[in-house]
């Protein structure tokens, strides 16, 4: 009996260890494929451009003109918001749909503080994302892909094995099949969400998860989804569960 | 938008040298881009930067369509007396930024 039950356990073990899209330790961040200035950049909090977005994000989360500031709440953010990021995407009972960071936040912001929705990509919304996730930093990531959470993420599965566009690619062929390999004079990552929002280079701004998706489908020719749309929110989630295990590194600095 | 981020050690020397270091939230648009109807996006660069310390200028940079957006200085100023840094910049727009550091000496 006992033998059946270290049996079953084992197998169970098994069977969750395959259900990972990248073995826990073949997991690597992105920050491994950057070259030297980026991570420089990224592991000094005085010169990561990032943390102009932080501090942005800090006077938002206290600003109360209109009433309710988000500390009005939330209080501290390095308490109430500490591993949240990492939770996100997550299931959202009041909007009855998954919600990336972003939409979480617009949500509490018209729900609750009673205001207009911040723009996606713009610096406030932005700022709040990177102050809420910065709180996050060096957590691993944990997404929950139970419950009324499962459907967006077979969704999001769907779309990343799928091939897409005129070059008729897939997500996973590229971050899945030749992570490591060079695509020009770029180094193909796992394309983990984990140091998301993000200062690119290329960008000489901050951006979000959804941008970068957005990016990659561009490169792809494929038609790239809008703001907000289910799709990004769904991959969002699937990428959230295949780099579970991944510190949380926001504001990343990347080329 | 003239958010800035400023570092100054928290307690200096006198006569000793402190590292002072400043990133400035600026798009620095050089003129060059288009916006999504091809119609050219004026340049809008930080132009002048200076710093001065109670009153006195310290540093001071000309800065051009060729420094990357969101400019990061970083100098070293002789510490004398506790005071304060002002930083002043201003862009092709006429805008301008300022900012503010304590600076301690013991």
């Amino acid at each position: 009996m006992k033998v059946a039950l270290v049996l079953l356990a084992l197998a169970s073990f098994c069977a969750h260890a395959q259900q990972r899209a990248l073995p826990l330790d073949a997991l690597r961040p992105g920050i491994e494929f950057s070259g030297a200035d980026a991570r420089a950049l990224q592991s000094d909090d005085l010169a990561n451009p990032g943390f102009l977005w932080v501090d942005r994000g800090e006077k938002l989360w206290r600003d109360s003109a209109a009433g309710q500031s988000c500390a009005s709440c939330h209080g501290d953010a390095s308490k109430s918001m500490r591993g949240i990021a990492a939770r996100y995407p997550a299931y959202d009972a009041n909007a009855g749909a998954v919600l990336d960071l972003e939409a979480r936040i617009n949500d509490c912001r018209v729900r609750r503080q009673k205001r207009p929705a911040l723009q996606r990509e713009s610096d406030d919304l932005l700022g709040l994302t990177a102050y809420v996730a910065y709180q996050s930093r060096g957590m691993p990531l944990a997404a929950s892909i139970d419950g009324p959470a499962r459907v967006t993420f077979e969704r999001g599965r769907e779309f990343y094995y799928a091939r897409h566009g005129q070059m008729n690619l897939s997500c996973a062929l590229c971050h899945e099949q030749n992570w490591g390999k060079r695509l020009y004079a770029e180094t193909i990552s796992q394309g983990h969400g984990n140091a998301f929002p993000e200062y690119k280079l290329e960008w000489q701004s901050l951006g979000s998860l959804q941008r970068r998706i957005r990016a990659c489908m561009y490169g792809i020719r494929a038609e790239m989804p809008t703001y907000g749309a289910p799709e990004l929110t769904d991959v969002e989630l699937f990428l959230a569960w295949r780099g579970q295990g991944l510190a949380v590194e926001s504001p990343g600095v990347r080329r | 938008m003239a958010d800035s981020r400023i570092n100054v050690p928290p307690e200096n020397r006198r006569g000793e040298l402190f590292e002072v270091r400043i990133s400035i939230r600026d798009a620095m648009e050089t003129g060059y881009r288009t916006d999504e109807s091809g119609r050219p996006i004026p340049r809008n660069v930080i132009r002048r930067f200076a710093c001065r310390y109670n009153g006195d200028p310290v540093f001071a940079a000309r800065t051009s369509s060729g420094i990357a957006a969101n400019p990061y200085f970083r100098f070293f100023v002789t510490a004398r007396e506790s005071g304060t840094l002002d930083f002043e910049w201003i862009d092709d727009a006429g805008t301008r930024g300022t900012a503010q550091a304590t600076i301690k000496v013991a």
